[in-house]
């Protein structure tokens, strides 16, 4: 049984080849997309359709703050990921425990939402179209802040053990593509919302 | 550069318990290993839809039959369409991606093994978990039940009032489970394709069958997560009292008819763009003449993908759309038309002036040819919205998509089969069955779906349990059911084919269809690590730059 061993002619050996990571996260990035896409189409075309209230002006809040957490949570896993790439650990972990706390900044911001939501003003998935709508885009989202926590915050745990270095760079770099995807969905899912749907 | 460092004997595993080469097979994370249970998987589910498919055919051999109760007729349909698109369909092919792609492009393996076996073991468990609704369906009480209300459980029959017990819900947790892993594998594939190429395969010289899968994987991210956040959404309204669907509360059951057609027709092109991609390899090497047109290939099938994209509503003409909308679905349907016919003329253009040799692989690829035309031509006349008001949800639609999917997909899928089988096992298919094979099931399918066209015609809707003798349609069903059973028996002699020439077939060789592209280079079947130097390739024909040395493809590029 022999393995073949070419050498076709003409062959240029210089071969540069994009990151399979990045590849796959833009790959699902384009996956999840498209399930927001749904999602928010469905948010879009029932608003003004329920039959009972409460509607979303009588009782959503535009959660500024808390956007603003989220936002720049983009901006520090990013720094983070430079200087992770540079090789500075202490910079690298200091902002990406930044990350999590304003991630986790807003996930407090959404359970306290739901919370008023709930026990203020009774609307919940099942109460009308809006609740259901809404508990879905939001939750959706909401879930993958969730799964983003989870995967930062493990990095987190390996980083303070200091066994996240330059090397790791790359995955760093992939969770933080996956990360701007979340914030990205929630400019989404803010202006469709608080913006227009009110 | 020589190959004399690594051998591996091929009998090296045959010594061990079967324990042993039963782990081996269940925890492989080998791209070829898991092409084949993809394969066999899907090949045993063939054979679980097609007794489903034999049931609803003498359930309608003649008329006021009752072989079958209404129930089990319409258990029948669903599991029927379900499983062949979701569990035959889409695993095979992905089976095929999984086993050729590696070995066309040169690589190793796939871009991320683990995620391939996750995503395969996601697929079967999805594929078990509908089948599970047989005893499960409903619940701890009675004799449970599967799911009825047609693959594409309209609403509101999908909401509890109407499906009650638990069938929708294995319906729709298999599909959202399966759904997840036909994502991991479409990522898989576009990593594996644009990440671990050998050197020199650039993106152009990239044999067609990597180029189509490419495509067909990026289809895939957009077309099967639509379907994953309906699912979702149909959970809500069962699990949680959500009113996605239900419009007692001002939701909307057309909604879900555009997100599952958003998903419905995209998935016929996730599924054909793998068939294009056989053609393109099999007829050029039965015709001993390099593929007509390749750049015109890539762009047809990246014009279908787009355009595929924005057709979904021509399933939906009779729900009474608007004038717009209607004519803009209309144009859009016909427009695929045009890339499809340019492939179709582009494999002419390669078999024109080519030596044809009739094998078997090239016998199903031309009779792929033929009836992949009438299939498109049909689609074309249910494009018409005005002509579709007319014979939707009738027998003609049934003829015109299992046209699509048997006469299209299905003989692609032959072709395949019989010319990667030697690369898979190291042997060859035996011709004299695959003659019996391919006429018998040529015959079969023509009996059944030319003649399914006429009924439809008539008026016979689709799903229908039975109907009046008066109707005049006994014996056009009856030439229907007995094809059906031609074609069963042409699958039988398919499956024992497999199975004898396995272990008794002629040995294969390295190359024995005297072919181009990297997969024939290395050994029948190939060692574990495919190649044990990475090649390097300078045209799209690397072997025979190799066999001609003194004339290769590269120095025309």
């Amino acid at each position: 049984m022999s393995a073949e061993t070419t050498s076709f002619p003409n062959t240029v050996p210089a071969w540069d080849l994009p990151s399979r990571g990045k590849i796959a996260m833009a790959g699902l990035i384009v996956a999840e997309s498209a399930i927001f896409t749904i999602f928010v189409v469905a948010y879009l075309f029932y608003l003004g359709k329920s039959i009972t209230g409460p509607t979303p002006r009588e009782v959503l809040e535009t959660p500024i703050f808390y956007t603003i957490c989220l936002l720049s949570s983009s901006l520090t896993i990013h720094l983070a990921a430079k200087f992770l790439a540079r090789g500075i650990a202490f910079a690298f972990l200091a902002f990406w425990l930044l990350t999590i706390a304003l991630g986790g900044l807003f996930f407090y911001g959404t359970a306290q939402e739901w919370h008023r939501l709930i026990y203020e003003h009774g609307l919940t998935i099942s109460t009308n179209l809006f609740g259901t709508t809404y508990y879905s885009l939001v939750g959706l989202h909401g879930f993958h802040v969730t799964a983003g926590l989870i995967m930062l915050t493990i990095v987190a745990v390996f980083g303070l053990g200091g066994r996240v270095g330059v090397e790791q760079s790359g995955h760093i770099e992939v969770l933080s593509m996956y990360w701007h995807f979340v914030d990205a969905v929630w400019v989404v899912v803010f202006t469709v919302v608080y913006v227009l749907g009110r | 550069m020589s190959s004399n460092v690594i051998t591996v004997s091929v009998g090296q595993t045959d010594a061990k318990p079967w324990v042993d080469e039963l782990h081996q097979w269940l925890a492989t994370v080998d791209h070829k290993r898991l092409g084949i249970l993809y394969i066999v998987s899907a090949l045993m589910f063939l054979l679980i839809g097609g007794v489903e498919a034999l049931i609803i055919r003498i359930q309608l051999m003649h008329s006021h039959n009752n072989f079958v109760s209404p129930e089990v007729f319409n258990r029948m349909f669903t599991m029927h369409g379900t499983t062949m698109i979701f569990f035959v369909a889409m695993p095979v092919l992905f089976g095929f991606a999984n086993y050729l792609v590696p070995l066309m492009i040169g690589a190793r393996d796939m871009a991320f093994p683990r995620l391939n076996a996750f995503s395969f073991w996601l697929s079967f468990l999805g594929a078990l978990l509908l089948y599970f609704s047989f005893l499960g369906g409903s619940g701890l009480y009675g004799a449970g039940n599967a799911p009825d209300v047609g693959w594409w459980s309209y609403a509101p029959l999908g909401a509890r009032a109407f499906s009650p017990g638990h069938s929708s819900d294995y319906w729709t947790l298999s599909l959202l489970v399966s759904g997840f892993g036909s994502i991991g594998t479409a990522i898989n594939i576009i990593a594996t394709i644009l990440c671990l190429r050998c050197p020199g395969m650039k993106l152009n010289r990239m044999p067609l069958f990597a180029w189509l899968n490419l495509v067909m994987a990026g289809m895939v991210l957009i077309a099967i997560t639509p379907l994953s956040a309906a699912q979702i959404m149909l959970l809500i309204d069962r699990y949680l009292g959500g009113h996605f669907f239900d419009t007692q509360a001002g939701g909307s059951a057309v909604l879900w008819m555009h997100f599952f057609w958003i998903f419905g027709h995209p998935e016929v092109y996730v599924l054909i763009i793998p068939c294009f991609a056989f053609m393109s390899e099999i007829i050029p090497v039965f015709s001993r003449k390099p593929i007509f047109g390749y750049p015109v290939m890539v762009a047809a099938t990246v014009c279908i993908a787009f355009v595929s994209m924005s057709v979904w509503a021509h399933h939906m003409f009779t729900i009474g759309m608007n004038s717009y909308a209607n004519s803009f679905f209309t144009l859009t349907t016909m427009a695929v038309g045009v890339p499809t016919g340019i492939k179709l003329f582009n494999w002419i253009g390669t078999m024109w002036g080519g030596r044809i040799q009739f094998k078997t692989p090239m016998l199903f690829s031309i009779g792929f040819l033929f009836q992949f035309l009438i299939a498109g031509l049909t689609g074309i006349m249910m494009a018409a919205s005005p002509f579709d008001w007319q014979l939707s949800l009738s027998y003609f639609v049934v003829a015109h998509f299992h046209y699509v999917i048997v006469g299209g997909i299905l003989f692609a899928l032959f072709a395949a089969f019989y010319y990667w089988y030697p690369k898979m096992t190291g042997r060859m298919l035996s011709e004299s069955l695959g003659k019996w094979h391919f006429w018998l099931f040529l015959i079969g399918f023509h009996l059944t779906f030319d003649v399914m066209h006429v009924p439809g015609i008539l008026g016979m809707p689709r799903r229908i349990y039975t109907y009046e003798p008066s109707r005049g349609w006994d014996t056009l069903n009856f030439i229907i059911s007995v094809g059906a059973f031609i074609q069963a028996l042409a699958i039988l002699v398919f499956i024992a084919n497999l199975i004898v020439s396995y272990f008794k077939g002629n040995k294969a060789g390295n190359d024995p269809w005297d072919a181009w592209t990297l997969e024939w280079s290395i050994s029948s079947p190939p060692a574990p690590y495919n190649f044990a130097t990475v090649p390097t390739v300078a045209s799209r024909r690397p072997l025979w730059d190799e066999k001609h040395p003194e004339d290769p493809d590269s120095r025309y590029e």
